[in-house]
């Protein structure tokens, strides 16, 4: 019994660390249900019971925090952050910044600034903006 | 009082003979010591070279964890959850990524160039996160 839940819970956690790798490409749910070894509909329904989230929310968030941290580490325009952390359009990439961080991609680059160096392993985990503290989209089925 | 150096650190492992496996058959690193004390087999490894720094290779478990809580623990070890991580550095960052890619290591960060020098990211088969960097001197 135990070992099936390691076991599963190893197989979602490879599949989110794709997630985290390759938050760029265009992820569906299919492929990480293949890196997982499950079906598609048992991949989402285990992840999120695992991981208390959506592999869509969390892919979502991934993004959103690589964004944040280009957003204060680099000069780049917001377009051309919003291509390179996955998103295909300005327009969703805006949205779902401000839903998830609660104000838009530029007026958070000019509230924040630059930090001391750390590895990207803890901005990743501890940066990523967490679904409990932003408001309507913490109860949001992602 | 002075503190001069951190000598041992611990990681939980779900089986030894798989963290061995991984340390030292994919990693290289070298056995510190393999001994069985009765109540528990006492495994550390250390980089080649290096013995004064060893980490503990831990198998949660009876008597130190009731048996609920090593499964607990296992639970959250798989899940990512546990923070058992180790920091290792190398001479070439980009070579070990390589070898470690052709060993079949699940990868977490590509070699990427950051601040304080080249590093990436996997995982150990039980979840355990590492981080193998190239690092510049300090200034």
């Amino acid at each position: 019994m135990s070992r099936a839940v390691e076991e599963s819970n190893r197989a979602m956690l490879r599949a989110r660390d794709a997630m985290d790798r390759a938050y760029a490409e265009p992820l569906d749910v299919p492929a990480l249900a293949r890196i997982a070894h499950v079906s598609p509909a048992h991949f989402i329904r285990t992840f999120r019971a695992t991981f208390g989230e959506t592999p869509h929310r969390y892919l979502q968030r991934r993004r959103v925090e690589r964004a944040m941290y280009l957003l204060v580490q680099t000069d780049q325009p917001v377009t051309e952050i919003c291509h390179l952390v996955g998103f295909g359009s300005l327009g969703t990439f805006s949205r779902t910044f401000h839903d998830i961080v609660g104000e838009s991609p530029s007026a958070y680059r000019r509230r924040r600034t630059a930090g001391v160096a750390v590895p990207s392993c803890f901005t990743k985990a501890w940066m990523r903006p967490s679904p409990a503290v932003t408001g309507r989209n913490g109860n949001a089925a992602g | 009082m002075t503190m001069t150096s951190i000598s041992r650190s611990q990681i939980y492992v779900l089986d030894q003979d798989e963290a061995l496996d991984f340390y030292v058959g994919k990693l290289g690193l070298e056995v510190n010591t393999d001994q069985d004390l009765g109540f528990m087999r006492w495994l550390t490894v250390n980089v080649p070279g290096d013995p004064e720094h060893e980490i503990l290779l831990e198998k949660p478990g009876p008597p130190a964890l009731d048996p609920a809580t090593a499964e607990r623990v296992r639970e959250l070890l798989t899940k990512g959850a546990m923070s058992g991580w180790l920091c290792l550095t190398t001479d070439d960052a980009r070579k070990a990524y390589e070898d470690l890619v052709a060993k079949g290591v699940d990868i977490t960060d590509e070699p990427t160039e950051r601040p304080y020098g080249i590093d990436f990211g996997i995982r150990d088969p039980f979840g355990n996160r590492i981080r193998i960097g190239q690092m510049h001197p300090r200034a």
